[in-house]
């Protein structure tokens, strides 16, 4: 079992005909991802990676049934391919891109909010149910399908955790990764509540790093509502205040918020181990299972 | 990007907010010369990235000639926070009876844009902000309709501004807003924004930060980017197009992708060791990447270790290790021991790859990082 991606899931690739887009469909296409279509404006027609490509998402997603949609668009247009893949009756978009503006992304999370599509990314590596599908540019032969999820900001970090997990022989239903922007269409708490309602999920390893206050609404939420065990990591307890680490939204800001002992604090209090090391995490949930 | 002082008030004062009669100069003369033109009491500012520039003696209120040269021999030249202060920013003093503050930013949680107004401006705003929350009205803004004109009303009114300036400080709110809009700004303020005794407002600081990833579409404000006196290898990280940031440790640290870089000065604090920088070489990097990443971290006169940690996803480990190996070959001698762990994909080919007599290899994160603190330690100590 999964959440949000399996093996039936219908995709479309928007930037399909780019050097990335093209790669990551060839590739997702090799994991088992059904990919239907792409869609890239005045390259309707043409066949790339074996599928055929049309001028617009909606003209790709009435031809070819799509519910889902990866984009690998560069920074100056993505907002607008975001806002044309919610334009259509998509159940996911998934925003792979990095660099987009932040009022681009401040108005497209306007639009999310009165669609029913969910948005994961943008700046991410996408969503991967190990064995059956992947969005994004997950590389597939780390993960084994098994029983934690897993919901991380950044790309490299859930790699490593992911692996410390699978050479404890501990599988994945599903992981995410949401993004390390200052603003993202799937949040901590909207992972973790998919997860909780996921009957194989029977624990959950959640990656934070520092900047904004993402992870400590988890906490609440892992407090409030979830039965589901969870372990966390947060990245950057070594940043400097007014840096800028790497990510747009990896900053702790002067006034102090956004550090990483305020998010450690905030999940232990929720219950919530976290790890030193990405061992560590891998340790605390072969404890929980 | 952030705008120095002088450039954020020609921003300003283009789109109508009021600003102190002011120039720049980049020598004692020349302070003396514009506070001439300008007349007596004028203000002399340092114009450097550094917050809290008053407080720590970057700025200057004199009365005549011999106190305008004094302040500008004290502060031209004069290290900020480690910043080297060029230019100062020669200006009218304002004689004021208030100070408020007014600011357009991104409110994360929101994922919208907040305009805030306070009638208790000046350099204690953050401590405002802390203790006394309901001080600053705020008003989030729909992006799809930028700011109404009745919010801009509410905020001033809500923050208590007396009336008769609000009607000039909702304007100002206004412009402040539009050009946080039409210019891509990520934070975009005046504090303080002060009241004369007629009643008159005008800015006497200007703050204007630019969303990076948007520069490409505002041409004008990117070539005001200004090789700031930042540090030497800053700069040249920006040559290379790295994200780098110094710290003050001595275990030089390269990686791809923010989070594992982080986790890795984490780690190597973790383990007793002090990080000497962030570095990411990114998604993908090429052989000539990662010999230009070390050569950053090598002309690091601080660094005695150098950590390597690469998990590769679209990286492959074959290129890493070809680029390790070109950097390497070109020393007589390594500079610095260099530890290498490989993850991921192509990881196997690239630890064959890997000229053994060169570096040192670990198969895991944390042996790698123990190994690279041990060395770091050992040549500290030589």
């Amino acid at each position: 079992m999964s959440i949000l991606v399996d093996d039936d899931t219908r995709v479309v690739v928007q930037g399909i005909t780019g050097g990335e887009g093209k790669f990551h469909a060839e590739q997702m296409m090799d994991y088992g991802t059904n990919v239907v279509a792409g869609a890239v404006p005045g390259k309707g027609g043409q066949e790339v990676a074996g599928v055929p490509v049309y001028d617009t998402v909606d003209g790709a997603v009435e031809a070819e049934d799509a519910d889902a949609s990866v984009i690998f668009v560069p920074p100056a247009f993505a907002g607008d391919a975001v806002f044309e893949a919610l334009d259509t009756d998509l159940d996911l978009v998934v925003a792979i891109t990095e660099g987009i503006p932040t009022q681009d992304m401040a108005k497209v999370n306007k639009r999310l909010s009165e669609t029913d599509t969910r948005l994961i990314g943008p700046n991410c590596p996408g969503i991967i149910t190990p064995g059956e599908a992947k969005l994004g540019i997950l590389p597939g032969n780390i993960f084994e399908s098994g029983d934690v999820g897993l919901v991380s900001r950044s790309g490299t970090l859930t790699y490593q955790v992911v692996s410390n997990l699978t050479e404890r022989g501990i599988g994945q239903t599903t992981a995410i990764g949401i993004g390390g922007d200052p603003i993202i269409g799937t949040s901590f708490v909207d992972a973790l509540e998919a997860f909780e309602a996921d009957g194989d999920t029977k624990a959950v390893v959640m990656c934070g790093e520092i900047g904004g206050e993402d992870e400590e609404q988890a906490a609440k939420f892992i407090a409030e509502y979830m039965d589901t065990p969870v372990a966390g990591f947060i990245a950057g307890r070594t940043a400097p205040p007014g840096k800028r680490m790497g990510h747009a939204g990896a900053i702790v800001s002067g006034s102090g918020t956004g550090t990483a002992d305020s998010k450690i604090s905030a999940l232990n209090d929720a219950g919530v181990p976290v790890g030193d090391t990405p061992n560590e995490v891998a340790e605390y949930v072969e404890d929980f299972l | 990007m952030k705008l120095h002082e002088y450039q954020a008030k020609q921003v300003f004062a283009d789109a109508g907010i009021p600003t102190p009669g002011s120039a720049l100069a980049t020598t004692a003369d020349e302070v003396v010369e514009v506070a001439e033109d300008l007349g007596y009491p004028v203000a002399v500012k340092a114009q450097v990235h550094v917050g809290g520039r008053g407080k720590a003696g970057g700025i200057k209120l004199v009365e005549d000639a011999d106190e305008a040269r004094e302040a500008a021999e004290d502060i031209l030249g004069m290290d900020l926070k480690g910043y080297t202060v060029n230019k100062v920013l020669v200006e009218e003093a304002v004689d004021f009876t208030n100070e408020l503050y007014v600011g357009v930013t991104m409110d994360r949680g929101e994922g919208k844009p907040v305009v805030m107004v306070s009638e208790r401006g000046g350099v204690n705003i953050e401590e405002v902000a802390e203790e006394d929350p309901d001080a600053i009205a705020r008003e989030h803004v729909d992006p799809a309709f930028g700011l109404h004109p009745y919010q801009a009303r509410k905020a001033v009114y809500d923050a208590g501004i007396p009336r008769e300036v609000a009607g000039d400080v909702a304007s100002i709110l206004t412009t402040l807003y539009d050009l946080y809009e039409d210019r891509d700004g990520s934070d975009v303020e005046v504090n303080p924004l002060m009241v004369t005794a007629d009643d008159e407002v005008i800015a006497a600081d200007a703050v204007m930060n630019i969303d990076e990833d948007a520069l490409f579409r505002q041409p004008e404000l990117a070539e005001m980017e200004e090789e700031a006196a930042e540090d030497d290898l800053e700069a040249k990280a920006n040559e290379y197009g790295f994200d780098y940031v110094r710290l003050d440790g001595n275990t030089g640290i390269i990686g791809n992708g923010a989070g594992l870089v982080m986790t890795t000065l984490d780690l190597v604090d973790y383990y007793g060791g002090k990080p000497a920088n962030f570095l990411d070489i990114g998604g993908g990097a090429k052989a000539e990447r990662v010999t230009n990443a070390l050569d950053m971290v090598f002309s690091d006169e601080n660094v005695d270790s150098v950590v390597f940690n690469i998990f590769g996803g679209i990286t492959r480990g074959d290129e890493v290790a070809k680029g390790i190996n070109a950097a390497l070959e070109q020393f007589d001698e390594i500079p610095k021991p260099v530890v290498v762990r490989l993850a991921g994909t192509n990881a196997a080919e690239g630890r064959e790859i890997l000229n053994d007599e060169l570096v040192t290899v670990e198969e895991t994160l944390e042996g790698a990082v123990q190994r690279a603190v041990d060395f770091a330690a050992e040549e500290g100590d030589q």
